[in-house]
């Protein structure tokens, strides 16, 4: 247990209402810092998701527990007495609520802003009733040297090692503006020991903790030997201070300044930053405050350029009558960098394991061979232009991409019977799902079936370029036993053409200025054919072949691209592609059939074992 | 950022006491008679629209939230219709002075007449402080109600108490006699309809019971911008008009826009445009402590503006910013050719990156070198937080380039020295 007069501790530990992960990290930053043993967050609140989360210890990564209900982690961390609570300002206040309806919850931090008044007021009378603490809403929180600091307070590790928040100093500071606490811990730790606490209440109008309740903190806890305050244009909440002054309530040196003189030259609609900074009346513009508080005694610059000149000369008069001494710096220890900010300054670097060039998802749009998704819209890319880019990294003229079209229309399907389609079949009415379906029948793709583009593109190729006459090339596969690869059909023959064939030719014939391998395969033809009439010119190899014709009509394309489509076969892609459209279909009609698994009939399988003695 | 407390027009607190106050009051019948003349407003549209208008007699007052406007002689009591629409035609966009702003008469509220004695007039009004709300009530209504504040009754309500439970019969005064039920009743609705409409202010100075009705004669109210998520369906297409008085000026009106383009803060008011002292601030909490240590130092009056940004602006956004202010200031030369100074100040930033900040304003700065130079501006930077070191660097190197001065310091400096670095050198 923490004593009433300090809301934290170097023992304190909080659950994070909010999955933020930056915030949770720069906390257990400062506790490494700090030398603390035990971690300052206990645990995270995360709505959306129970588990765990992962964060640096120093250079050593721990696991910090994950619950979705305040109930649910206070169950398990009975011990805990702190909630930072970055719910919106939609939900700060139920959240809030339900945390101080925890009996072994004492603080709330609230950070989100624009809470409504109603709002902040009922979550304030009720802490008050429980005699529990809310600091904020609308701020950034607040710190304790060398013990807890709430959420993002005092920025980064850099700014808090220069401004010593790392080790108490000797002075308690309390503000509205959250934005001015790094530079309030500057000019405290430039002008004396440092801070023992430093805490922002919030710009709110109705803040859940005021100035005073902290200033009272302060002056009882015998670590501070001197308050320091910034108050705001607007409210009242300075007069309690002045009244307590006069009261002697507070006896320790209270240097304050009130900001916002500048009001007076302001026209009125002008709005502060904070919503509660605006004066009402005479008595809540900063003049009249800075007066009063002068008069009760605080001390009180002439303006807040000589703020920190006045915290010095307190300091130094508290040194002389040795109620303070300087600090002795402890060591601290580095935090280490973290990967991700020290790449983007530049200090390290790191060779990459994989190289991509042909696509991009780290920008606000998606690029395809570096060209952004909208423009390939814009264009009218269609699917062959597409493949153009992310197979070739080409732009391809539109006649060229209208082949690959026309190819994967040709391929799409060729019935249930072949083997893809027929594979697909069986696995789907096997109640497997459709991907898995469809990788059974893809997987049938190959030499057999399917798989002779590539082959019909690489042999003619190299027959053509080598110079053999269609003869010479038919007799050389014929002495090593080979088939020709995209010639022969176990169905179409001279007399029953193949159309898609006619097809695929017709487009060639219109648009590719050269069909010279083209013009090579079906001299080819002739002579198989003569032999027997189904060895024609296939839509495998006529594919493989007019692809070749295509990239040598097209400019884009030079004698090493071509070369690398062979070597690497690509062109099975367009038949495994085109024809996934149809194995999917037959996926899909299986399942719209509601079919039942398929076993082969038995009198459709020859059993030919051989015997067992 | 959110203002927290907004006016809002007579006109449109009214019309939801009208819809809304039946819920709480059963025998409220407030009618809610009443229009509103716009600069858009044709008069002969208003008068088919609310055939009222043309059978009662008519007040007619601007509804453009500020108050006293009896005492400045823009209240027409009274009037037939023609009477109504010749004052309309007449002050419709003229410039008046209230207190001390000067600014053009647009918005009018046209509702009927109540004949009555000021001894009817009473008053109610609800405002908010940090333990509750408290309802205040008088029988001597009108216009005097300052000078008989000791005749109002308070009656405070704890932030926890539930409204629906208050009694209030027994705390308003017994003089009201046959009055007191339905006035009773009336309070109460009133403020829980204050209460669950996101309410902050209301006041209603006087209101009378005509005809066995009561009708709220006078009203100011404000309510509490943050509640709009939760009042959305309450408050509708409710429009928070601007403060009387000063309309933006060019450059005022250009960085609201672009405050309003971006997720960034962006502020700017010219208070003084041939002021010597100009400012760019980031962080609501520094800019405002700037402009004090200006005031405070005695040099109010060279003060030429107002502003800050704030919330990771881009660098467009500080290009824009930094752009709008330098062209302000090099518009002319000081009369006696003194130097100007640009103060780009600032706290220790959280977690904004110092150096990526300060390249749109080195941008602008570049832009307007010649200008700069003419005009005879000097520069002073104070700027912390991450990688302030890079940025002061750049600016540093800068003002060599342009040959402008530029006087470059870091969290070492306190905040505001810059200030009287400037304006006295350097004491």
């Amino acid at each position: 247990m923490t004593k009433d007069y300090r809301l934290f501790d170097e023992n304190t530990q909080a659950f994070v209402y909010g999955y933020q992960v930056n915030a949770i990290q720069r906390m257990l930053d400062f506790d490494y810092l700090c030398g603390r043993s035990v971690p300052s967050v206990a645990a995270i609140i995360n709505p959306s998701r129970a588990g765990i989360h992962k964060v640096f210890w120093g250079t050593e990564e721990i696991v910090l527990p994950m619950y979705r209900t305040i109930p649910e982690a206070v169950a398990d961390y009975p011990s805990v007495e702190v909630v930072v609570n970055f719910a919106s300002y939609r939900s700060a206040f139920d959240t809030t609520m339900e945390a101080l309806t925890q009996p072994s919850i004492k603080t709330v931090a609230i950070i989100a802003e624009g809470v409504p008044e109603r709002m902040s007021k009922k979550m304030a009378a009720t802490a008050k009733k429980m005699k529990k603490t809310i600091i904020g809403p609308a701020t950034v929180g607040g710190l304790v040297a060398g013990a807890f600091r709430i959420g993002n307070t005092a920025g980064t590790i850099e700014n808090i090692v220069e401004s010593k928040l790392y080790r108490p100093g000797c002075v308690g500071f309390v503000s509205k503006s959250g934005g001015m606490l790094n530079e309030a811990f500057n000019i405290i730790a430039r002008n004396s020991s440092g801070i023992v606490e430093g805490i922002a209440i919030g710009g709110d109008r109705y803040p859940g903790s005021n100035l005073m309740y902290h200033i009272l903190r302060y002056e009882t806890n015998p670590e501070i030997a001197m308050i320091a305050c910034l108050g705001e244009v607007g409210g009242t909440d300075e007069y309690k201070i002045v009244e307590a002054l006069k009261a002697g309530k507070i006896t320790k040196p209270l240097v304050i300044w009130v900001t916002g003189t500048c009001s007076k030259v302001l026209p009125s609609s002008v709005q502060f930053g904070h919503a509660g900074a605006k004066a009402q009346s005479e008595l809540e513009t900063a003049d009249a405050k800075n007066q009063a508080l002068k008069e009760a005694g605080a001390v009180v610059p002439d303006s807040f350029d000589s703020y920190g000149d006045k915290i010095k000369e307190v300091y130094e008069r508290l040194k002389a009558d040795e109620t303070v001494k300087d600090v002795v710096e402890p060591e601290i220890p580095t935090i280490p960098k973290d990967y991700a900010k020290a790449s983007a300054d530049g200090l390290v670097r790191k060779s990459t394991n994989l190289i991509c060039t042909i696509s991009d998802d780290r920008g606000e749009e998606v690029l395809y061979a570096g060209k952004p998704l909208s423009r390939v819209m814009e264009d009218q890319m269609g699917i062959g232009g597409v493949i153009g880019l992310l197979w070739f990294k080409k732009e391809l003229p539109p006649w060229a991409a209208d082949f690959i079209e026309l190819v994967l229309q040709i391929v799409a399907d060729h019935g249930p019977a072949v083997s893809a389609a027929h594979n697909a079949i069986v696995a789907s009415c096997a109640g497997k799902d459709l991907i898995s379906s469809l990788a059974s029948g893809l997987l049938t793709i190959g030499p057999r079936f399917g798989g002779a583009i590539d082959d019909a593109a690489r042999e003619f190729k190299r027959a053509h370029d080598s110079g053999l006459t269609p003869e010479q090339f038919v007799n050389e596969m014929k002495s090593k036993g080979t088939n020709i690869p995209g010639i022969g059909h176990r169905i179409k023959s001279v007399k029953n053409p193949d159309k898609r064939v006619e097809l695929l030719i017709g487009h060639a014939r219109k648009h590719f200025v050269r069909t010279d391998l083209l013009d090579y395969a079906l001299q080819v033809q002739d002579i198989t054919t003569a032999k027997k009439g189904n060895l024609i010119l296939n839509v495998d190899g006529c594919i493989g072949i007019l692809f070749m014709d295509l990239m040598t009509s097209c400019e884009v394309f030079d004698e090493s691209d071509i070369y690398d489509v062979i070597k690497y076969g690509y062109l099975n892609g367009l038949f495994a592609l085109g024809r996934s459209i149809g194995i999917i279909g037959h996926i899909l009609d299986q399942k719209r059939l509601e079919s039942r698994l398929y076993r082969h009939p038995q009198d459709d399988i020859a059993y030919m074992l051989p015997k067992f003695e | 950022m959110k203002i927290a407390q907004r006016g809002i027009r007579e006109y449109d607190a009214k019309k939801m006491l009208a819809e809304r106050l039946p819920y709480y009051v059963d025998d409220f019948d407030y009618d809610g008679q009443i229009a509103l003349v716009t600069p858009e407003t044709d008069l002969e549209v208003v008068a088919v629209d609310n055939p009222w208008i043309k059978k009662k007699k008519l007040v007619v007052k601007p509804d453009q939230l500020f108050g006293k406007r009896g005492a400045h002689g823009l209240i027409l009591l009274n009037a037939t219709w023609d009477e109504a629409r010749e004052y309309l035609n007449e002050n419709r966009g003229k410039e008046v002075l209230v207190g001390t702003v000067v600014g053009p008469l647009t918005h009018f509220l046209v509702e009927p007449f109540i004949p009555h004695d000021e001894g009817e007039e009473l008053y109610v009004a609800i405002k908010s402080d940090y333990e509750g709300d408290s309802i205040y009530f008088s029988t001597q209504g009108g216009v005097d109600i300052e000078a008989n504040w000791d005749q109002v009754t308070k009656i405070p309500v704890d932030i926890l108490a539930k409204a629906e439970d208050l009694d209030l019969k027994p705390q308003l005064p017994a003089e009201l006699g046959d009055r007191l039920g339905p006035v009773a009743d009336f309070v109460k609705g009133l403020y829980r309809l204050y209460r669950d409409l996101g309410f902050a202010y209301l006041e209603i100075n006087p209101f009378v019971i005509h005809e066995g009705k009561i009708v709220p004669l006078d009203l100011v109210a404000r309510l509490d911008d943050a509640e709009a998520f939760w009042q959305r369906n309450n408050w509708k297409e409710l429009e928070f008009p601007e403060p009387f008085g000063r309309a933006l000026t060019k450059d005022e009106a250009y960085i609201k826009e672009a405050d309003a383009r971006t997720g960034a803060s962006l502020k700017l008011t010219i208070l003084n445009p041939k002021g010597r002292i100009w400012t760019m601030v980031a962080g609501g909490g520094a800019s405002v402590i700037y402009a004090d240590t200006i005031c405070d130092l005695g040099f109010g009056g060279e003060l030429a503006n107002y502003g800050e940004y704030s919330g990771d602006p881009s660098t467009e956004d500080t290009y824009e910013y930094t752009k709008t202010i330098l062209d302000l200031m090099t518009r002319e030369k000081d009369p006696e050719g003194r130097t100007k100074y640009l103060l780009i100040g600032g706290g220790i930033a959280n977690f904004t990156d110092v150096a990526k900040t300060f390249k749109g304003i080195v941008t602008a700065l570049e832009d307007y070198r010649d200008k700069l130079r003419e005009t005879g501006v000097e520069i002073y930077v104070r700027r912390g937080g991450p990688n302030y070191e890079e940025g002061l660097r750049i600016m540093r190197q800068l003002g060599e380039r342009l040959g402008v001065p530029i006087n470059v310091f870091g969290p070492e400096t306190h905040m505001t020295r810059i200030v009287s670095m400037a304006l006295r050198g350097g004491e």
